[in-house]
């Protein structure tokens, strides 16, 4: 049968992807007339329950929007109270807390490259499906994950919503013994990124190019994570930076009647965040380690194919594994484990790179550092309008090159939105798929 | 004999129980050969429609959909397990139970229309019969594997609903609040996370529940001895299972 004419598709609800989620496309002939994703995780109101707690409480409070990153909200809740409050963290501490943060990337980049997305690329529906034709590649990835949480078990406590990271700092930083083991774990798990690197260089990608601005942080010496100044690199080549405070000033967020997640547009303009933006505007801050893995993987210096977006985060992982790793080697345990952070009345700004993009918080704190405002703007809200672009872009471009039947479309589909690794719990609010060929 | 099926369903909540399986990573493919994974959208595309022989839940309900949902997981689960704070106490989002969720809809949302929710988060158990609700935010790895491997071998799982504070002394930690006057909300708090904040040098904030038969009324003047104000111990009290620790300060 051929599907010229008119139709809709309808995904119930995606899976590997990280919330729930939909996604409604609406197809004429050979063109996409429509689509969204609709998120409908339903929406859990943290900026609404936040005003009234105290200035300590929001690190605690905002993990809990989403499992696989909550180191990312710990430490961009930190950073935006330690602004109100005008205090800045000591070096070493620093350094432990973008330790911890590596530990999130390895853990949360080797679920996605492992579990989420390299299904898609080598034909199954599952990490356990592939398993049964390819058990050691599953193995060196739950090994490379389990490597991750090490960090996070070790200077946060736990793996999910870590109990070691408080305002200025951690409750309790370790002694110089007790990273030894974890030296000798990450050794190996170093051995593991480089294989993961070449397993993903083997990968079949599409051809495909995004067409929307790229905005990150960036720092002068570093890869930024925890720490740096949004930059934005343009389709066109323009970069620009702007300061934290003036986030809101470049991104906005509006609301669609499809989704429980705020979409937001930066400079009126689609913007993406996340490993792709990261790597085309801090790329040459990466270790030399790293910059190894980038010619390995097969990469130049701006990549714009979500599909190869697996190729940046494998190197990210081998990245983070060295600075984890450099970290450890240079360890002496702070005098404190962490600083004073008083109160005072202002609003601070608090920006870093979860593993799937820009996350940025604001609070207001009264005199007393009661919390009076607050607001968080995760990447998957932010990335939301540039997945849809994409999503329009590859189906007709498949539209264009054959007649693909409505199952061939729906997997088409869901295997774009897993390039992004949304997270949906994030936006607050995830996607069902709908083809509408009306 | 048939390969029992397993099932991951999710509700209101942030994934991090569900990601605890998927942190199984010694165990996970040991796992994935005992039992057939039927439904478990983070980790597989692939979908068996039920029955289930054993269905987890996270994430509580908050939403007309979800309340119906709830009850055709049931329908189609042998048993049904909850897992977090999220599906056993109503989890974070219950905070909208002491507001009013029209204005929090107004707070987030400059167009509170699109929005459909209850006014209330509240835990699975009050929508459908629970056969087991498993504690936590997150929930313990350790503990979901006994949960998971009681249910395959037909036994009760064996999670003892103790404080944290046994779990401190097995530990061997000092206590927090007798030796550094720490506000700890360990003797209340039901065990499983391994006392780790009290290991931290922090107190404990309460993510796993109130205990079995918790005596929150001789800890709250200690708390308030410790320097919490009466504000402060509402709001240790009102975080991750606020329903659950508020119902046991009205008793």
């Amino acid at each position: 049968m051929t599907h010229r004419g008119s139709r809709v598709l309808r995904v119930g609800s995606l899976a590997r992807v990280e919330g729930e989620g939909s996604l409604h496309l609406r197809v004429a002939g050979r063109s996409v007339e429509e689509a969204q994703l609709r998120i409908y995780e339903p929406p859990r109101f943290f900026e609404a329950f936040l005003r009234g707690r105290a200035h300590t409480e929001p690190p605690d409070i905002t993990a809990r929007v989403c499992g696989i990153c909550p180191v990312a909200y710990q430490m961009s809740a930190c950073r935006a109270i330690e602004d109100a409050c005008g205090v800045t963290v000591d070096r070493p501490l620093r350094d432990l807390r973008r330790m911890l943060y590596c530990g999130e990337w390895i853990e949360s980049h080797a679920l996605h490259i492992y579990l989420l997305h390299a299904p898609d690329f080598l034909g199954c529906d599952s990490a356990v499906d592939l398993a049964r034709t390819r058990r050691a590649a599953v193995e060196r990835g739950l090994r490379l994950k389990q490597a991750g949480n090490a960090i996070l078990e070790l200077l946060g406590g736990r793996a999910i919503h870590p109990v070691n990271v408080r305002l200025g700092g951690f409750h309790r930083v370790p002694a110089h013994d007790e990273l030894r083991p974890l030296q000798e774990k990450l050794r190996r798990a170093a051995e593991d990124a480089w294989e993961t690197v070449g397993l993903v260089a083997g990968f079949d990608f599409p051809d495909t190019s995004l067409d929307a601005d790229f905005l990150a942080l960036s720092s002068p010496t570093t890869y930024a994570i925890e720490d740096g100044t949004p930059a934005v690199l343009r389709t066109d080549g323009a970069r620009r930076h702007f300061r934290p405070s003036a986030f809101p000033d470049h991104v906005r967020e509006e609301q669609v009647p499809h989704s429980t997640a705020l979409h937001s547009r930066l400079d009126g303009r689609r913007h993406l965040t996340g490993p792709l933006a990261r790597f085309a505007i801090s790329g040459d801050s990466l270790s030399p380690t790293a910059r190894e893995a980038v010619r390995e993987a097969g990469l130049d210096t701006v990549c714009r194919n979500p599909y190869r977006s697996v190729l940046v985060r494998a190197v990210e992982v081998v990245y983070a594994i060295d600075e984890a790793l450099r970290i450890i080697a240079a360890y002496e345990p702070p005098a404190r484990p962490h600083v004073d952070v008083p109160p005072r009345a202002g609003t601070g700004h608090g920006i870093t790179e979860a593993p799937r993009g820009l996350l940025y918080h604001r609070y207001r704190l009264d005199p007393e550092g009661t919390v009076t405002d607050a607001c968080l703007v995760p990447p998957t809200a932010q990335n939301q309008g540039a997945i849809e672009d994409d999503l329009v872009r590859i189906v007709e471009r498949t539209l264009a090159e054959g007649d693909p039947t409505d199952e061939e479309l729906t997997r088409l589909c869901e295997r774009a939105i897993r390039n992004h690794d949304p997270c949906i719990s994030c936006s607050a609010h995830f996607l069902d798929l709908t083809i509408d060929r009306a | 004999m048939s390969v029992p099926t397993l099932a991951v369903f999710k509700l209101a909540s942030c994934d991090g129980c569900q990601l605890t399986l998927l942190d199984c990573e010694d165990e996970l493919l040991t796992l994935a050969g005992e039992v057939r994974i039927a439904h478990f959208l983070e980790a597989s595309s692939a979908v068996t429609p039920g029955p289930y022989d054993l269905a987890l839940v996270e994430g509580s309900v908050t939403t007309p959909a979800d309340a119906e949902r709830v009850r055709e997981i049931r329908a189609q689960s042998r048993h049904l397990v909850t897992i977090g704070a999220c599906a056993t106490a109503g989890g974070i989002q219950a905070l909208r139970n002491f507001a009013d969720v029209e204005e929090f809809t107004r707070a987030v949302y400059a167009r509170p229309d699109y929005i459909d929710v209850l006014a209330t988060s509240t835990p699975v158990s009050d929508h459908v019969d629970v056969d087991f609700e498993l504690r936590g935010c997150p929930i313990d790895r350790k503990q979901l594997l006994e949960v998971i491997t009681a249910y395959l071998a037909g036994r009760k799982p064996d999670i003892p609903d103790h404080s944290v504070c046994f779990a401190c002394k097995r530990r061997g930690t000092v206590c927090v609040t007798v030796a550094h006057g720490t506000p700890c909300l360990g003797p209340v708090t039901h065990a499983g996370c391994g006392a780790i904040c009290p290991a931290y040098g922090r107190g404990c904030y309460g993510c796993f529940g109130p205990s079995g038969s918790p005596n929150l009324r001789a800890l709250i003047p200690l708390l308030h001895r410790d320097g919490m104000d009466d504000r402060a111990v509402e709001r240790l009290l009102r975080t991750f299972n606020a329903p659950a620790f508020d119902k046991e300060v009205r008793s």
